[in-house]
């Protein structure tokens, strides 16, 4: 493989899918205060519900297949996040468990999702958007970028209007935020719905503009806390973090790799290589918290108010 | 229902209600430190694995079953004195959700450690206890299980005796009821903490040797913890005797619905069964069974 073409399957598009997913629950997690833990269940519902629109409505631009794979993953999404209504903090996080562990079994389970395929796997679809076809590494990229920055600016815009205050009331005041007229329970909703909405949507660029052949289990429990530590390390309640964090994320295990064969040669095999992955991966979770618990978006405004001085 | 079904029904009934003790040996270990710290350990799990990933190491390098169980405890001793030091203790007075996240970091470092350390093979752990099925009135009940379940039940025990006749533990029911007045009379926060991971090592250990002797010493071994989620929100995250009528319920639905129903879905339900079972009970009963009733659950 060329540089540039792995500059952009390796690292630029999973970034870019891993961001966009981070997004989403950041906007759940960071904003509105629900604690999830299935994120990657709702990426799986949207790969596969992508593949299955595409494959079975016969002319069917692959621009709404992915907005039907959106919805598909809100309404799984509000399904799930319906013990919100009474549930909260760890109780609610445990139940969004059970979202990973159905959705993971029902996706293995029944085989029509994967067309029959007998291992769950499903192959990529041509990713055309507005008759444009997105083929090759950077076509790929580019098809990412497309849907990323829509994404990004409409959630930008939505955190502006009267519904992404009501998320943030939410989260720091229940019980204020209910006195002073905000919908609790509809604006906890929404915000499984358009944060699953989004998932779905990264789940899509995740399969199909990075993998491009995808099983169930790709879409794991370690999945879902990846997009959490993203959240955590990039900063919570900030659109940028998702960013920084995702980047963090997937430059630090090639660095890491690199840098431990350097230092310690052919001690360094794969299987230290994942573990010591592992323990730094829980040490910067824990350092982050402890330290900069505003994450990397924090720390970037202060670099820049400090490059201003 | 004839004869010979009811006795299929009941070794069913008897088999499911012997792991679930086997899954309220995990939950308690997550009781402990939530009643006195506030603290859902999501590294409870990985701390089961590294326990009896040490001790059934030090036993293949023909160290005494003794000498290795010491050891093992002294190791545990000391990262839960180190975790109150170096996590807990710079993150007080952060909101539960952010320990939480932490715990899950921690679990990430203790599983990477105890692999680094040890390998990732999977080791047979031999306790010396046959697996033989014992007929009790025509039922068979595994002989291993019911080691378990006595080894719970005295656990419990010691656990209960410790909670309320000894001065720590008089100790530990303050903090857990109110942690400010606690630190207002002047007990040591640090010092309680760091106890109570210690005696949640203690469970780790036990319950690491259970389940490894039964499904092998390997990485899924942390996974467990996966399974007694489910339980500590059906029984109450702050209650012991809700993790285990939790942990029975929990097995008992767990391996009837295996048997029962699995047939009419295809199997493979056991992976999300528990928390469909805990998600529907919660719904009606938003306390748990025995936790303690706030007027909002927070």
């Amino acid at each position: 493989m060329s540089g540039t073409s792995y500059l952009f399957d390796a690292i630029l598009t999973p970034l870019l899918a891993l961001s966009l997913a981070a997004l989403g629950l950041n906007l759940l997690t960071g904003y509105a205060g629900q604690l999830s833990l299935g994120t990657a269940a709702f990426m799986a519902v949207g790969a596969f519900a992508a593949y299955n629109f595409n494959l079975r409505v016969e002319g069917l631009p692959f621009v709404i297949s992915i907005g039907l794979a959106g919805l598909s993953a809100a309404v799984v999404g509000i399904f799930f996040g319906l013990p919100s209504l009474r549930l909260k903090g760890f109780y609610l996080a445990v139940s969004t468990l059970a979202a990973q562990f159905f959705v993971q079994w029902a996706l293995t389970k029944f085989d029509w999702f994967s067309n029959h395929n007998p291992s769950g796997v499903i192959d990529a679809p041509p990713l055309v958007l507005f008759g444009i076809t997105f083929g090759g590494a950077v076509g790929r990229y580019l098809f990412a970028l497309t849907v990323v920055t829509a994404v990004t600016l409409l959630t930008l815009r939505l955190l502006n209007t009267q519904t992404g205050h009501n998320f943030i009331a939410v989260r720091d005041h229940e019980l204020a935020a209910r006195v002073i007229g905000v919908p609790v329970l509809r604006t906890k909703l929404l915000a499984f719905a358009i944060s699953s909405f989004i998932v779905g949507v990264a789940g899509v660029l995740w399969a199909f503009a990075y993998l491009r052949t995808v099983e169930p289990h790709g879409f794991n429990l370690d999945r879902s806390f990846q997009i959490l530590f993203i959240v955590i390390i990039g900063g919570l309640a900030s659109i940028r973090g998702a960013f920084f964090g995702a980047a963090l994320i997937v430059v630090f295990p090639l660095v890491l790799s690199r840098v431990g064969s350097f230092l310690l040669g052919s001690y360094f095999d794969s299987g230290v290589l994942d573990m010591s992955q592992r323990i730094v991966l829980g040490v910067l979770i824990i350092a982050f918290l402890i330290l900069e618990p505003r994450g990397l978006a924090s720390l970037f405004d202060r670099l820049v108010r400090f490059g201003k001085r | 229902m004839d004869h010979t079904e009811l006795l299929f029904f009941t070794e069913v009934l008897v088999g499911g209600l012997l792991s679930g003790v086997m899954y309220s040996l995990v939950a308690i270990g997550f009781v402990l430190i939530y009643k006195t710290s506030g603290v859902l350990n999501f590294a409870q799990g990985s701390m089961v694995l590294f326990s009896a990933l040490t001790f059934v190491s030090l036993v293949e390098r023909a160290v005494p079953f003794w000498v290795a169980l010491l050891a093992t405890f002294a190791l545990m001793v000391l990262l839960g004195l180190s975790i109150e030091r170096l996590v807990l203790r710079p993150l007080v007075n952060k909101p539960p959700i952010i320990l939480f996240m932490a715990t899950l970091g921690l679990s990430y470092i203790i599983e990477g450690a105890a692999q680094l350390a040890w390998g990732t093979q999977v080791h047979a752990l031999e306790l010396g206890i046959e697996d033989l099925p014992l007929e009790i009135a025509g039922v068979f009940i595994s002989k291993f299980d019911l080691f378990a379940a006595a080894i719970a039940a005295a656990m419990v025990t010691v656990l209960t005796l410790f909670f309320q006749y000894t001065r720590v533990g008089l100790a530990f029911r303050a903090v857990a009821d109110d942690t400010f007045a606690a630190y207002a009379v002047g007990l040591r926060l640090p010092r309680i903490w760091a106890t109570v991971w210690t005696a949640a090592g203690f469970v780790a250990t036990v319950a690491g040797l259970l389940w490894g002797a039964r499904l092998g010493v390997q990485f899924s071994l942390s996974l467990i913890v996966l399974k007694a989620l489910p339980v500590l929100v059906l029984g109450g995250f702050d209650s012991i005797l809700g993790a285990i009528v939790g942990g029975l319920i929990i097995g008992a639905a767990e391996k009837l619905a295996e048997v029962y129903l699995g047939p009419y879905v295809g199997g493979g339900i056991e992976s999300w069964f528990a928390y469909v079972i805990a998600l529907g009970f919660l719904l009606i009963r938003p306390s748990g069974l025995f936790g303690q009733k706030p007027v909002e659950r927070a």
